[in-house]
């Protein structure tokens, strides 16, 4: 009963904020409401029994990708209202395209029920004493070992691509260069100048 | 209220057709498609993990976690030439993008 409570309250809100993620006039809102949206489905994850996932979640999105859209919502200097411009003029066949997806998918969800009708119910977790995290970690660091390995890559490979893709020289702006530092021999700073005395250096 | 596998289906479904819907609305701001393509692919999870609940097999949540990897690769390398592109630029107006070829 109090898990039914959960999980709709969990998925309004989760829907609502969602929406307001694509409406709202200012993106700072839109990301606040997308962290608001990760952090309902973080809930529901944990309604389902998922809750390394759901702290994943909570970490990556919430504390990473969220930040990080933040930051560049924040550093680029645009004017937003007028990106806003458009958005009537696509809205019917978005509308149109959004209809016709929700009601196929729609379709799926209520084929899912069981042959009586009646809705799979969530089975028993009994008295086992492995959590969801050892049993990830039971499977993830042996049958899944390569495919493991493989996100590492490509989250290594997205780290070097932001960074190359951001990374830029620009003349005229000094900065601390150590090779120069340390390559400096006295012969090239000092210059010493024999001076009569009396006579200054002229 | 017995809450069954189809509610979190329907609920991954509006997520996904929101995420959609966004892309096609805010054709003109690239930080909304890119929160858009977020949200599909939290709806894909979503679908993931129920699964992976209803039918007592892990492999749904290790193919969530992918998931997740992938999203956080695909928003770094997208808000990276969202910068680079607003430099060379000066806005980020989805509609004069193909002037980027060549």
């Amino acid at each position: 009963m109090l898990a039914g409570i959960a999980f709709y309250v969990l998925a309004t809100v989760a829907i609502l904020s969602a929406f307001a993620v694509i409406a709202a006039r200012n993106p700072v809102h839109s990301v606040l409401f997308l962290i608001l949206t990760f952090f309902t489905s973080a809930g529901l994850f944990v309604l389902l029994g998922a809750e390394f996932l759901a702290m994943l979640l909570v970490v990556v999105y919430v504390g990473a990708v969220a930040v990080l859209f933040l930051f560049v919502v924040m550093m680029l200097d645009v004017d937003f209202v007028e990106l806003k411009q458009g958005f009537l003029d696509y809205l019917p066949v978005g509308f149109l395209v959004a209809l016709v997806l929700l009601g196929e998918l729609g379709m799926v969800a209520s084929a899912s029920m069981s042959a009586q009708g009646a809705p799979i119910a969530l089975a028993p977790q009994g008295e086992s004493s492995v959590t969801n995290a050892e049993q990830i970690g039971q499977v993830l660091y042996t049958e899944y070992l390569l495919v493991f390995q493989l996100a590492g890559l490509v989250l290594l490979v997205a780290m070097i691509g932001a960074i190359v893709l951001t990374l830029r020289h620009r003349p005229g702006v000094r900065k601390q260069d150590i090779h120069n530092q340390v390559g400096r021999r006295r012969a090239d700073a000092v210059e010493l100048k024999d001076i009569r005395p009396g006579q200054g250096l002229g | 209220m017995e809450i069954g596998l189809s509610h979190y289906l329907f609920v991954a479904a509006a997520l996904f057709t929101i995420g959609v819907f966004g892309i096609f609305v805010n054709r003109k701001n690239v930080i909304i498609i890119l929160m858009s393509i977020e949200l599909v692919l939290l709806a894909v999870n979503i679908n993931l993990v129920a699964f992976s609940a209803f039918l007592q097999n892990i492999q749904g949540q290790v193919f969530a976690m992918l998931v997740l990897t992938v999203a956080a690769a695909e928003a770094a390398v997208g808000l990276a030439i969202l910068v680079t592109y607003f430099r060379n630029r000066g806005g980020i107006a989805v509609e004069d993008i193909n002037q980027m070829r060549g």
